[in-house]
């Protein structure tokens, strides 16, 4: 919750800071004149261009489909540069775009979904085309498909939680309750990046602005755990749990992901277990915590192990470390579970003082150098 | 006035006009950044340490030098024995007692190494690494930045070596006899998380931020290596290794620390303070020109205290409470009539005269932690004695204190430790236990 802003303005830094590195930027030189015409139909997508310079990109689209449909400019993980839903048959839009070089593609999705209709576009800059590391791409489509696959499962474990609340099945709610939240919480930076989800379905009372409504998981927690009762507002409560995750089940996929979004999302899981779940802050009335905890190092293990490779390239002291103290916390968490496979983990309230801070120790040892592999990414 | 509070223009300097602003016509309100930086040759240290750059100043350990008293300059880092102890008191502590978390021994050296390194730079003023800017964008910085444009403060910092940490590494008959566990004394009521510790830095300087700065970064810098088990702040020193200068004071509004050793001497200091040849047996050559810290958070009874009558008070200590001086007697520095004061005088009691002559170096400071959730101040003294062997010099004072002293019914030892204060590190070479270390040493 604490990071929702600051994600985005990260993932904005350091674009730019990207572009600087690569010396791609290109002031736009683009005239009106030099605008794509897309046309947009039930099966085809044309457009008037390949190629373009880079700078700000304007599409003139047209339905001359019998659906409303959906373009967008891709860039080569897939991710949506920009988009405009819903352009009606028989209706034009105008979509800009500030491009830099690079391969592009605009898709055009008739009755607004499926892969949808592509054409490559290519926007040149300066004689030359700055290109990232494919390897990197390969790393955020990866990233991108976990997110996805983890939003996927999460919402019929939210729907088994949510079914418990309406039966007024107390123990079945508690029961499901943990299990609904792995999710999300391997997956939170890019659940925070999109701004409004996480206010809705992960805010902690303490974490409300004024006036502003508590629901979400933590809300239904407390009625289980420390009112101990399933009432009307509970009932109602979890229908908007299930509404709101599906709406980030189905924005997952637009998320901003960069390399160095994912590097840096991987250390904001790491402050999300040194600020909220070493404290018992989080699940305080379920002490379910080391879930959350656990579902954190997975998620910022993944983002590691997907960038790796090119990691290890770079800076292979710093790779050596990161999969010793990944080890090293994964072994100590361990300890709090009666086996391995299994997601019970103690209640994080029989979890004493020192054995928090020995906890507390090794995220500090492992989030040190793990601020280190943003840099390591892009070096 | 405008000239007092900003800085000299360029050419102003004298070169001659060093000595703290003493003299130098009237008397400034706040120090001037002349005061601040006075040294012999003040226009050297200047543009130098403005820029953050090294001053190299007065010789570590070695006595103390008195023109750096008063500066804002830099204390060297290298020397015979470690800066911290004899040098100069400055104004603020940053202390905390760290434990050891790998089993590696090399990366456990490599981390004294590379603290070694950053100490090397933040005493002279420099920051840690590559800075705290201008780097990668994509990169945390490697300083923390928080001293930047600040003075080097005469900042110290000083390592020990806990007995716990010669239970790893295989170190444990190189643990020296004199570092003994310490007794548990009557009225002791030691909180764990403020006691022991494998590892303590003392970090001293006359600006706080210079002094949190140093511990942050070495904190920092042992992620996964090492942990602070517990730290505690300080302030207004309490005891003066200066030779001439006013006593301070503690939180009870008394002085404190008259007789203690001064840093100019030598016979003294070598006598109670540094490890000496011959000192224990052949696990101690390592030690030799160290010294034994004993660290204890003493917390005062502050509102009690207060309630406290002036004849009680000054009964407790045994000396008056406006001059400090001993009971019977006009001065702060007049030899005490120990006879004349309460058999339960903390000075009585405490006085070398009447415990064989033992004598420690004290380096405490005042501390306050806000308030304990009861409304009462939580605060107390943070008291740091450096000696040639504990076991001659705290375990039998403490023993004597906590059974019989006045004061007692005042204050309470809630955290305790005990460190082996290896020698001081010889040149850009040498690193912090490197003596323990390596076998050839």
């Amino acid at each position: 919750m604490r990071a929702v802003r600051l994600s985005v303005v990260t993932a904005v830094a350091t674009t730019a800071a990207l572009t600087a590195l690569t010396g791609c930027t290109e002031k736009s030189d683009a005239k009106d004149g030099d605008a794509i015409q897309v046309t947009a139909a039930d099966s085809t997508c044309d457009t008037s261009a390949k190629s373009v310079p880079a700078g700000q990109v304007t599409l003139r689209i047209e339905n001359k489909g019998s659906r409303a449909t959906e373009v967008e400019i891709l860039f080569p993980d897939d991710r949506i540069v920009s988009e405009k839903e819903n352009i009606g048959p028989g209706t034009k839009y105008t979509l800009t775009a500030e491009v830099k070089a690079g391969s592009y593609e605009i898709a055009c999705r008739p009755g607004m979904k499926g892969h949808g209709v592509r054409q490559k576009l290519t926007v040149t800059g300066g004689g030359k085309t700055a290109k990232r590391d494919p390897k990197l791409d390969k790393a955020v489509a990866a990233y991108r498909e976990y997110a996805q696959e983890q939003a996927d499962a999460t919402l019929p474990k939210v729907e088994t939680f949510v079914k418990a609340i309406k039966d007024g099945d107390l123990e079945a709610a508690k029961k499901a309750y943990a299990p609904s939240r792995i999710g999300w919480e391997r997956t939170e930076p890019v659940a925070e990046s999109f701004g409004d989800i996480d206010p809705k379905v992960d805010v902690r009372a303490d974490g409300l602005e004024e006036g502003q409504k508590w629901t979400g998981w933590h809300r239904l927690e407390k009625a289980l755990w420390e009112d101990k009762k399933i009432g009307k507002a509970e009932k109602s409560l979890a229908d908007q749990l299930v509404t709101d995750l599906t709406d980030w089940q189905k924005r997952v996929g637009k998320a901003e992901i960069t390399p160095t979004s994912m590097a840096n999302g991987a250390k904001e899981l790491l402050d999300e277990v040194a600020t909220g779940k070493v404290t018992g802050e989080e699940e305080r009335y379920s002490h379910t915590d080391l879930v959350d905890f656990k579902a954190n190092v997975e998620g910022a293990q993944k983002s590691y192990e997907l960038l790796k490779p090119v990691a290890e390239k770079n800076d292979s002291a710093l790779t050596a470390e990161l999969d010793k103290q990944f080890a090293a916390l994964n072994k100590l968490l361990d300890k709090y579970r009666p086996n391995t496979d299994s997601y019970d983990f103690t209640s994080y309230d029989q979890v004493g003082k020192s054995d928090r801070k020995e906890l507390s120790d090794a995220v500090n040892a492992l989030a040190e150098p793990l601020s280190k592999l943003a840099a390591a990414v892009v070096k | 006035m405008a000239e007092i509070s900003g800085e000299p223009g360029p050419g102003t300097d004298t070169g001659t006009d060093t000595d703290s602003g003493a003299g130098s016509g009237p008397a400034a309100p706040a120090p001037s950044r002349r005061a601040l930086l006075g040294w012999g040759g003040a226009g050297l240290a200047l543009g130098a340490a403005v820029a953050g750059g090294a001053v190299a100043m007065a010789e570590a350990g070695d006595g103390m030098d008195p023109a750096g008293a008063d500066t804002g300059g830099a204390v060297a880092f290298h020397g015979t024995h470690q800066a911290g102890i004899a040098t100069a008191v400055q104004d603020r502590l940053h202390f905390a007692a760290f434990d050891v978390k790998t089993e590696d021994r090399a990366a456990f050296v490599q981390l004294l190494k590379d603290w070694t390194a950053a100490a090397r730079r933040m005493t002279a003023g420099k920051t840690v690494g590559d800075g705290a800017y201008g780097g990668l964008a994509e990169a945390p910085p490697d300083d923390t930045g928080e001293a930047l444009g600040l003075n080097p403060s005469r900042l110290t910092l000083t390592i020990g070596f806990g007995p716990s940490l010669f239970e790893k590494f295989d170190l444990a008959d190189r643990r020296p006899e004199a570092l003994v566990d310490l007794p548990k004394f009557p009225g002791d009521n030691l909180e764990k998380s403020r006691t022991g510790g494998d590892l303590c830095v003392q970090a001293c300087a006359d600006d706080p931020q210079v002094a949190v700065h140093a511990i942050r970064n070495l904190a920092r810098i042992g992620f996964g290596k090492v942990a602070i088990r517990w730290s505690q702040l300080g302030f207004g020193k309490t005891s003066s290794t200066t030779p001439g200068a006013q006593t301070p004071r503690n939180l009870f509004g008394f002085k404190d620390g008259t007789r203690n050793i001064a840093g100019d001497e030598t016979g003294r200091l070598k006598k109670y303070v540094w490890v000496g040849d011959g000192d224990g047996g052949k696990t101690d050559a390592w030690m030799n020109g160290g010294s034994y810290l004993v660290a204890r958070r003493i917390r005062m009874n502050i509102e009690v205290w207060d309630r406290t009558s002036l004849q009680e008070q000054e009964d407790v200590f045994g000396r008056d409470k406006g001059e400090g001086a001993p009971v019977g007697k006009a001065e702060e520095h007049d030899p005490p009539f120990l006879k004349a004061m309460k058999p339960d005088a903390h000075v009585r009691l405490a006085h070398p005269d009447a415990n064989d002559g033992i004598t420690i170096l004290r380096r405490g400071y005042s501390f306050t932690d806000g308030t304990d959730g009861l409304g009462r101040l939580d605060a107390g003294l943070f008291f740091l004695a450096y000696q040639r062997d504990p076991r001659k010099g705290f375990i039998p004072l403490q023993r004597k204190l906590s059974a019989s002293d006045a004061l007692n019914e005042y204050i309470q030892h809630v955290g305790s430790a005990v460190f082996a204060i290896p020698p001081g590190v010889r040149d850009a070479d040498d690193w912090w236990g490197r003596a323990l270390f390596s076998e050839e040493a």
